[in-house]
């Protein structure tokens, strides 16, 4: 049987596997982030994506702006967005249950999802990769495009990780995750940090959706598909857990690629009976910090 | 009479003439999805748990009963109460998993679950995929009333549903409904007064499964059909509107939202996305403004009035 599988289709899916396991880790990382200060589930995460990539489409077919610039625009319009929803909708709610919050998010994405479908329609748009052009390994051909979305979002999953786990701004960010009235006492505004927070998470979904334009098509329900995987993401790695995201991500993306080589039925539901496994075996997830 | 029969009574005479003036299968809808709603009203209104994926149940039981009276020439009833079983025991499965844990964890794990669920749907050879399992026969009720007319069948489905809001009522109100409650408020009040919270969850799970398996049975048989709509994660946030609407841990809260989503359904599908968009502006209002639900807020009011 294994002799059967060609180099080229193995190495061509683990690549397809980094590049979807990028995107996992990414938005994973941004949705742990939230949760971790805020106790929120954004089922907005999709949408805010989904947003991204809109809004580099936008940018680039209205204003000409080409993706370098969208790279940096978007994110910032869509964490925009993000912290405009914190002030008029989460903060209201912040002292109820959590769930309401989370059923606040997932009201905001139905809304945002179908008026972007009511005005673009279901089909997918096209976006060109800003690199052309790819390097040829000799067992397989990799487009320069997915070798930058690989370094890219390995390079921001550190990056963000490295921030909030040794700067003294992510420092104060875990401090008001376990007790934020005593770092309020210390003079530091949470409510601000709050908002900026989300906004950051919300603005990574977006710069993952930028960069995923190019790759899969700008399309009002790019999201929701995406989302799926990516909270059993967080449930396997453990709600809360950057780092468990981070990897997990990671690893989903690889374990994915590997069963559509060997046995593509299951390829995707492969996410679901890891998760089951692992909260069979370790309820609060592999990574977990004891907090859920 | 206490003030809950007198409107239960006065709701089920309205149910009987109802079909002389509406659709049937629209009202039809509605008593799926308001036997729908009361199972998840059970979990969320009583027990304090939000599934997140309550569609698993009524789908893969529309599935199950659709195929059974389909291949085997089971009756209606039996199909239904097939369907019933069945997702009771997907709902002790799901349990068994996820009742360790409450709130949000147990959420995004019944969410995960219903994907999977979802998927296995998808591939099974007996629910023909992406076509969905088609002309499901109405064989007669009980071997004898003939239920090929929307008309007819009306009649029995609005008897079925009444069994189960009853049936649904009975739990509430009885010493285990009391417990949910208590667990609903103070878990850790419970356990400490030697009691297993875990098992009364997964009690309560079971239970609600079974409602809803009930409910998507009876769509099926409705609508003679199952697809994989019914399984998908639009309608497991669909029974959650509906339950907010209405008003969480009521008795008539859900059968209020449920008509009242149905309705839009009906009225906006012609409108694009619109049904979902005002679903999404129902669920943000609902929340923002009307944490209660609308019977809540009614019930609330109506308290204040007495006192003053």
């Amino acid at each position: 049987m294994f002799d059967m599988i060609s180099p080229q289709l193995l190495f061509g899916q683990l690549l397809i596997g980094l590049i979807n396991g990028s995107f996992y880790a990414m938005l994973s990382m941004g949705l742990a982030i939230i949760f971790g200060l805020m106790n929120v589930v954004n089922f907005a995460h999709g949408v805010q994506y989904m947003l991204g990539a809109f809004c580099a489409w936008l940018l680039l077919n209205y204003l000409g702006v080409p993706y370098w610039g969208a790279l940096i625009i978007a994110p910032l319009a869509v964490g925009a967005f993000g912290m405009l929803m914190e002030r008029l909708v989460l903060r209201p709610l912040q002292h109820l249950d959590h769930l309401y919050a989370l059923l606040a998010t997932y009201a905001i994405a139905l809304i945002v999802e179908g008026l972007v479908r009511q005005e673009y329609g279901s089909t997918g748009l096209p976006y060109a990769a800003p690199i052309s052009g790819g390097i040829n390994l000799g067992f397989m051909f990799l487009p320069y495009y997915r070798l930058w979305v690989v370094v890219f979002s390995i390079v921001t999953c550190a990056g963000t990780w490295l921030l909030i786990e040794y700067s003294k701004l992510g420092a104060y960010l875990r401090a008001a995750n376990e007790n934020p009235n005593i770092v309020e006492s210390f003079g530091i505004n949470v409510p601000r940090m709050i908002t900026l927070t989300y906004g950051l998470g919300v603005g990574l979904a977006a710069l993952s959706g930028v960069l995923a334009a190019p790759i899969y098509q700008v399309s009002p329900s790019m999201g929701s598909g995406l989302m799926i995987t990516v909270f059993a993401v967080v449930v396997i790695g453990g709600i809360g857990s950057i780092s468990g995201a981070i990897v997990t991500g990671y690893i989903l993306g690889l374990a994915e690629a590997i069963t559509k080589v060997f046995y593509p039925e299951a390829a995707t539901t492969v996410a679901f009976v890891v998760m089951i496994v692992v909260l069979l075996l370790k309820p609060n997830g592999i990574f977990s910090s004891e907090k859920a | 009479m206490s003030k809950t029969s007198v409107i239960a009574i006065a709701l089920l005479a309205v149910a009987l003439v109802a079909p002389l003036f509406v659709y049937p299968v629209t009202l039809m809808t509605i008593l799926c999805f308001i036997v729908f709603a009361c199972s998840f009203n059970l979990l969320l209104g009583y027990t304090g748990l939000l599934c997140f994926g309550h569609a698993m149940f009524f789908g893969s039981a529309a599935y199950v009963a659709g195929w059974l009276m389909k291949t085997y020439g089971l009756t209606p009833e039996m199909g239904i109460l097939a369907g019933g079983l069945f997702s009771a025991a997907l709902g002790l499965l799901v349990g068994i998993i996820a009742v360790r844990k409450s709130g949000i964890t147990f959420a995004m794990i019944t969410f995960a679950i219903a994907q999977f669920v979802y998927f296995i749907l998808l591939r099974s050879p007996f629910t023909g995929g992406e076509d969905g399992l088609q002309k499901i026969p109405r064989e007669p009720v009980l071997g004898l009333i003939d239920v090929t007319r929307n008309f007819n069948y009306y009649y029995v489905v609005l008897a079925i549903t009444v069994l189960a809001v009853f049936f649904f009522y009975r739990i509430v109100h009885s010493p285990f409904g009391e417990i949910l409650k208590a667990i609903r408020d103070n878990d850790a009040r419970v356990e400490s007064l030697g009691m297993k919270p875990e098992r009364y969850k997964l009690m309560a799970l079971v239970l609600s499964a079974g409602l809803a398996g009930v409910a998507g049975a009876m769509k099926a048989s409705v609508f003679q059909f199952a697809t994989l709509t019914d399984v998908s994660f639009p309608i497991s946030t669909e029974v959650i509107i509906m339950t907010l609407l209405g008003g969480l841990g009521t008795l008539f809260g859900p059968m209020v939202g449920a008509g009242f989503i149905i309705y839009l359904n009906e009225y906006l599908a012609s409108f694009g996305e619109w049904a979902l968009i005002s679903q999404g502006i129902i669920l943000l209002l609902v929340i923002l403004f009307l944490r209660r639900g609308i019977v809540g807020e009614f019930n609330a009011w109506m308290k204040r009035r007495q006192a003053s």
